[in-house]
């Protein structure tokens, strides 16, 4: 068994609004394992994602400790938390975030980018990454040439093209039919199965069903 | 982020904004282009008067009457003749001292007439200032000593009275006094739009008996060598200060001249770039009104990218690339216009204009500095961006 992906031990995180605090989330400790299958399931408000932030690094907390790929996160400037962000997690979220204007090809190889590879590596990485989610017909085609389904799978071969050991997937399904939705997830298990621990965040209960272990959130805590 | 990489996206957010990427260089095309054309015109104006104070001869030193100050009206002149021959003894050569009177006058033949300088001059004039003549000859001592009635036309003055007829031998009035026409100088052209063919000289003595006066405007000398100017300067003072103790004279040099008109040109050209360098400020201004609106509408895309591994400094740097390349493209095109403005100017009109390297290299300089100074803060505002906030906006 080797070392967690992500330790939460009693995070908290409170927002001030207007000087008035607002606690977002109150003492969740959790761990997400190497190749875990984890659905984070609550109502909105229930601070799941909140919580999907802070696991992702996006955010740090104001109580408690958060190790990401072993580093605990109080410790690290934002260039620090980009450069963690960049080796250990990989984001999909709910509204694609595929820059508009910028191939398939040259989407999935943006966080290359800021890794500082080169030009032709990242074209062939990720050229291989929409192969492996079934887009090798789409490399040179635009967000606005491509259905809601190809979108978000060009986001997950984004998200996979730093070879991440956490996906982290907020209501990755939420923009798309039933279909489509369910050929997402398809494609988000078998990465699974291939290694990479996934969670998802969904207020979806049939979509949360299929994960191996379910985490909900309720007014900031974890209730099961 | 690699900053070939940079400079790609830069250039790529330019072009999905064609219009307002154009209209944000605007500002700067025509500040710079007014800076290299504005400095231009200062420069090859400067070039030109220096020229043509060089060309009035080296050595040579005009005396006129009253101090010689900023500010100062000039004095009436009390010397004569009398005074030349003296300064002529100081000097120990007669032909190296030129006297004039000088009055404004309307030249007529026949039916023709024109507005010209009367020069009331010495025979040695051509020689003291370097003037060449085009037709005939120049005034001679006798004419001096005679008051002959005797006339040398400038190029202006000649073809506005005679056209293309040869006005040597005819007959000419200057303030209802008949002339004979014996010379025509070589055409000098314009200075700063003011035409300098237009002028006759005649014997200062018939120029006296005309104006009713025996009198004399200013003296000029030419030095023997560079070595002593100065000495004979302040001898030529000090002999017309005894002469006459109630007067003030000055005497200066073609090296004070230049010295004085270069500062003075110098500080025109200054203001004139000053004041293109504030167009090119409110082009500054443009250009940081138009990147904040840039990274509020690119919020979702600066989140994103922040997502996936970019530090702060990359999406900072990214910015201030956009706004340095929107103002160093804009400075290059500002260049050219302002160089074809000004090779425009130089060509169909009378102003001189002369580029140099050093107001084009410093245009440049300047308008990629304005493109940093005005980019960082909006690079900055986008670089320090939450990402979780900028995701979260729609």
């Amino acid at each position: 068994m080797t070392a967690p992906a992500i330790v939460a031990t009693d995070i908290s995180r409170t927002y001030d609004l207007d000087g008035v605090s607002v606690p977002a989330l109150r003492g969740v400790s959790l761990s997400i394992e190497p190749s875990d299958y984890v659905a984070i399931v609550g109502t909105s408000g229930s601070g799941k994602s909140t919580l999907m932030h802070l696991l992702g690094g996006l955010d740090r907390p104001s109580a408690g400790t958060l190790l990401i790929g072993g580093r605990d996160v109080s410790t690290l400037n934002p260039a620090e938390m980009a450069k963690l962000r960049n080796e250990t997690i990989g984001f999909v979220f709910q509204s694609f975030h595929l820059l508009a204007r910028t191939t398939a090809r040259d989407n999935v190889a943006l966080p290359l980018v800021y890794r500082g590879i080169g030009r032709r590596e990242r074209r062939e990485r990720a050229t291989a990454m929409l192969d492996r989610v079934g887009l090798s017909h789409r490399l040179d085609h635009r967000p606005n040439q491509m259905s809601g389904g190809e979108q978000q799978r060009v986001a997950i071969a984004r998200a996979l093209v730093t070879d991440p050991s956490v996906l982290l997937a907020d209501e990755p399904t939420g923009n798309l039919d039933s279909t489509t939705g369910q050929s997402v997830l398809g494609l988000l298990e078998s990465l699974n199965a291939e290694g990479v621990a996934v969670v998802l965040v969904t207020h979806d209960r049939e979509v949360a069903g299929r994960a191996r272990r379910q985490i909900v959130m309720k007014d900031g805590v974890i209730v099961r | 982020m690699r900053l070939a990489e940079a400079w790609r996206v830069a250039l790529d957010a330019l072009r999905a904004n064609r219009l307002r990427s154009m209209l944000t260089m605007l500002g700067i095309i025509i500040g710079v282009a007014a800076v290299v054309a504005l400095v231009g015109i200062g420069t090859g104006t400067k070039g030109q008067i220096e020229q043509q104070v060089e060309g009035l001869g080296s050595n040579l030193l005009l005396v006129v009457p009253g101090r010689l100050e900023a500010g100062s009206a000039p004095a009436a002149s009390t010397m004569d003749l009398d005074d030349v021959e003296a300064v002529a003894r100081v000097v120990g050569d007669r032909d190296r001292v030129a006297a004039t009177i000088a009055s404004g006058e309307t030249v007529r033949a026949g039916s023709r007439s024109t507005f010209a300088s009367m020069q009331g001059v010495l025979e040695n004039t051509p020689d003291v200032f370097v003037r060449r003549l085009d037709r005939g000859t120049y005034l001679s001592r006798t004419d001096v000593t005679t008051g002959r009635r005797v006339a040398v036309l400038g190029a202006g003055t000649a073809t506005a009275l005679f056209g293309d007829r040869d006005p040597i031998g005819r007959q000419i009035t200057i303030g209802g006094v008949r002339f004979r026409v014996i010379g025509t100088f070589e055409r000098l052209g314009q200075s700063l739009g003011v035409d300098r063919d237009s002028e006759v000289h005649v014997p200062v003595t018939a120029a006296q008996r005309l104006l009713g006066t025996d009198r004399i405007d200013g003296l000029a000398i030419r030095a023997p060598d560079r070595e002593r100017i100065n000495q004979l300067s302040t001898a030529v003072v000090s002999v017309l200060s005894d002469r006459h103790p109630d007067t003030d004279f000055s005497a200066v040099t073609q090296e004070q001249i230049l010295g004085v008109l270069g500062d003075i040109l110098g500080v025109l050209t200054g203001v004139l770039a000053a004041i293109a360098g504030i167009s090119l400020l409110v082009g500054g201004v443009g250009v940081s009104n138009i990147m904040l609106v840039s990274v509020r509408e690119r919020t979702k895309e600066i989140g994103l990218r922040k997502a996936v591994g970019a530090r702060p400094r990359d999406i900072g740097v990214q910015f201030l690339l956009e706004a340095v390349l929107l103002t160093t493209i804009g400075g290059v095109l500002g260049m050219a216009l302002g160089v074809t403005a000004a090779l425009l100017v130089d060509r169909f009109s009378p102003v001189p204009a002369a580029i140099t390297w050093w107001s084009l290299a410093l245009a440049f300089g300047v308008s990629a500095f304005v493109g940093i100074v005005f980019g960082v803060v909006p690079a900055q505002r986008a670089g320090r961006l939450d990402p979780v906030v900028a995701l979260r906006t729609e």
